[in-house]
């Protein structure tokens, strides 16, 4: 009876002890929040190796795109704790480093010789610096990003498309470099027949909750000469905003979502264009680069039957494209903020990025994307390249929120539901951020 | 039993507290038992009606809650009166409610005249017809959207059935025309057996003598309905009128999950603009005042309606 009394005390001690050490152990465990999206599952694999070597436990918080700014926002505005470290979106920078929602890692860098000379410019500039072009660091560069286009490139190398499309307008079926011969392809496929099924020609954002038209958009008017602000001087966007290129620009815009989208394609954003270029009703299809290593995959489209392009010229020849993409930050809020700098520590690591580019994650370090072996490690790896030293972003201002708003509203308006003039949406969009920066007292 | 009860915790209650609870009076009494749910109505309820108040007129933003809120007066009263976009909103939720409300009510109310013909298999009929409101919006807006969709949705291949006109023709979310009206469909469908079910207890309360003394004095079926039914089951439409008006002028998830105020802003309801402004742009000042002059529409509105309603009642 007694020693069975012991045994029993015993186990309820040690049961007791195992608790308390889980506990401990648990308590250690760093939250990571992010998009619900492919690159998050690859980071989920990739962090196994930061708790194998630190024996920190990694949790995830990940939302999907169309409730992620809401959510994560939130969150810090409400300065809570349930993230230790965050992915946040590119343009959230301004307001996060003027809020203190993030911890200014200058100091860290420096200690731990981490330099942001190692990672390429424009994921710097564009993840990291806040105010935008100053040595101010408040993310590392996580995952590149940008918007780029695929193609289907069976459809393409058809002997009887090639010939028709030649006959029709005097130059061969390819990828296009100009938005002119975009159009043209688009228009081309177009409601043709295509193994008894009928297809579309491109798959473009339309979005109107959260980001989406605006990204779409704006990937065409950088190319046609759109610019926020006048260079010289900083909030001066009347001429720049609404000038005759930009206006031009818009104009295209609504021009190619009229002529070759899907049916009912009024609010699709990166899920759908994925949707609608996986299901084969789609010849081309503007997307986020994240998109790309899970299209490769694909049984039905991917393989050899996909094919990736740059964002193509506009009529000047200028070339930009969208920027996607986001840094990691330490939550100033955390109470883990010792051991999520370590993460972020072992994430700059150069064999850790490595790794992270080979999982489907979009490295921003120097070393992976300038080996020499990069563009042909992925079919998709030269478009990639090719497109991130193109990129320019939108506003990264504290207000960048309202700023947003006003442009999904005005292209919305104008794109799908066709009010107004191009000119009359961009002398609106105009008016609506010279409001909002005047409520902000920059103006 | 009871009062051996009573007796027992009385003899078991410490004499100071005996003492205090004998010198409460009714009325105090009747405030302790009330003062809970005050309290929580203080709180949940008229505390943020005040502050609202108060931030309506600042230039308060929840997401930079370091910054000096100023007082701006009546400035943002006077934006939001004079901002052509809120009063496109206006127009839209006016719009919304006004064809969701007499769809509704003509609807609602032929069904309950019908069903309360008592016909066979009327309580079977009356079960089906009250499935869509036992729906969640969410659910009904999400699956709404499917049988929208020009490629695959039954309702453009039912329209192109009857019509001709090609499927992917029949874009009802895209198209500017015809998402007021998917979204009018919609509401209608999900909401006429509520309206229905008011008339239906107002048709239920009519007393049949009254019928039996005009079938005596040989009026006709249609000369009943004009001078009993209808002037009896009044009050109840009214009833409905003013329950479906208040929830749709608030209208909020099935725009939002079939549209989402789209395309461009044709289906824009005020509470869609409200929350862009107070969750996306995060001008809670702005959106503050905002809500203000919506509560007092729907309040000013809702007891012009009532004194109507009372007026039609006492008839």
């Amino acid at each position: 009876m007694k020693s069975t009394l012991k045994l029993a005390l015993g186990l309820a001690s040690a049961t007791l002890a195992s608790t308390a050490v889980s506990n401990v152990a648990h308590a250690e465990d760093l939250t990571l929040c992010w998009a619900a999206w492919d690159p998050a599952n690859a980071l989920v694999e990739l962090s196994k190796d930061f708790t194998k070597e630190t024996g920190i436990g990694m949790k995830f918080e990940f939302v999907p795109w169309t409730n992620y700014a809401d959510r994560f926002l939130n969150e810090l505005n409400s300065h809570g704790k349930l993230c230790d470290l965050i992915i946040g979106d590119s343009q959230w920078i301004g307001g996060a480093a003027e809020n203190g929602h993030y911890v200014k890692l200058n100091d860290f860098f420096d200690k731990e010789k981490i330099s942001m000379d190692d990672f390429v410019p424009a994921t710097v500039v564009g993840y990291s610096e806040w105010p935008k072009n100053t040595p101010n660091y408040w993310a590392l560069p996580a995952m590149g990003d940008v918007v780029g286009w695929t193609y289907r490139k069976d459809w393409f190398s058809r002997p009887e498309l090639q010939k028709e499309f030649k006959e029709k307008y005097g130059w061969d079926l390819a990828p296009p470099t100009t938005f002119d011969q975009l159009k043209q392809i688009a228009e081309f496929f177009q409601k043709r027949q295509i193994d008894g099924k009928t297809v579309y020609g491109a798959s473009i954002y339309t979005e109107r909750g959260s980001e989406g038209i605006t990204m779409g958009a704006m990937d065409v008017l950088y190319s046609y000469g759109f610019q926020y602000e006048n260079p010289k001087k900083p909030y001066e966007m009347e001429g720049f905003v609404n000038s005759e290129k930009s206006v031009k620009g818009l104009e295209f815009y609504k021009a190619l979502y009229d002529c070759c989208t899907p049916p009912g394609a009024s609010n699709s954003y990166m899920g759908e264009g994925v949707d609608a270029f996986k299901s084969g009703q789609v010849a081309m299809h503007m997307n986020f680069a994240f998109t790309w290593p899970g299209l490769q995959k694909d049984e039905n489209v991917g393989g050899d039957k996909i094919g990736y392009f740059v964002n193509p010229k506009g009529p000047d020849g200028d070339q930009f494209a969208q920027l996607g993409g986001q840094g990691i930050s330490v939550v100033s809020y955390s109470d883990k903020q010792e051991s999520a700098l370590k993460y972020i520590k072992w994430f700059a690591n150069k064999d850790v990025q490595g790794k992270w580019w080979s999982l489907g994650g979009y490295s921003c370090l120097n070393s992976v994307v300038k080996d020499p072996k990069f563009p042909s490690s992925q079919p998709y790896a030269q478009a990639f390249l090719d497109s991130m030293a193109i990129v320019k972003d939108f506003w990264a201002e504290p207000s960048y929120a309202p700023l947003l708003q006003a442009s999904q509203k005005r292209f919305h308006d104008y794109v799908v539901a066709g009010q107004a003039s191009p000119k009359d949406a961009l002398d609106g969009l105009v008016k609506d951020w010279t409001q909002v920066f005047q409520d902000d007292g920059k103006m | 039993m009871l009062n051996r009860t009573a007796d027992n915790v009385a003899r078991a209650t410490p004499e100071p507290l005996a003492k205090k609870i004998r010198g409460i009076s009714d009325k105090g009494l009747a405030w302790l038992f009330i003062s809970p749910t005050i309290l929580l109505l203080l709180a949940i309820n008229i505390f943020p009606l005040f502050w609202a108040i108060y931030l309506s007129f600042t230039n308060y933003r929840a997401n930079r809650p370091n910054e000096v809120v100023k007082n701006l007066g009546l400035a943002n009263y006077r934006r939001i009166l004079g901002d052509q976009d809120i009063w496109i909103a206006m127009q839209t939720t006016a719009h919304f409610v006004f064809w969701t409300i007499l769809l509704q009510t003509v609807i609602g109310f032929t069904l309950a005249w019908l069903i309360d013909r008592k016909f066979r298999g009327h309580a079977f009929w009356t079960t089906i017809i009250l499935v869509p409101m036992m729906l969640s919006p969410a659910v009904v807006g999400n699956f709404w959207r499917f049988l929208y969709e020009p490629q695959i949705g039954l309702f453009a291949y039912a329209v192109s059935f009857l019509t001709g006109i090609p499927p992917t023709n029949v874009q009802m979310l895209s198209n500017v025309e015809l998402a007021p009206w998917a979204i009018v469909i919609v509401d209608t469908w999900m909401w006429t057996p509520y309206v229905m079910l008011i008339c239906l207890a107002g048709l239920r309360s009519i007393p049949e003598y009254i019928y039996e003394a005009a079938e005596v004095d040989r009026a006709s079926n249609w000369r009943q309905f004009w001078s009993i039914t209808l002037p009896m089951a009044l009050p109840f439409i009214m009833l409905a009128v003013l329950f479906r008006g208040i929830e749709n002028f608030k209208m909020f998830d099935m725009v939002n999950l079939l549209t989402g105020g789209g395309p461009g802003s044709t289906t824009e309801v005020a509470s869609i603009t409200l929350k862009r402004q107070a969750f996306e742009s995060w001008r809670t000042g702005y959106s503050s005042a905002f809500a203000i002059i919506l509560f007092v529409a729907v309040f000013g509105l809702a007891n012009i309606y009532v004194k109507a309603l009372n007026k039609v009642k006492q008839r």
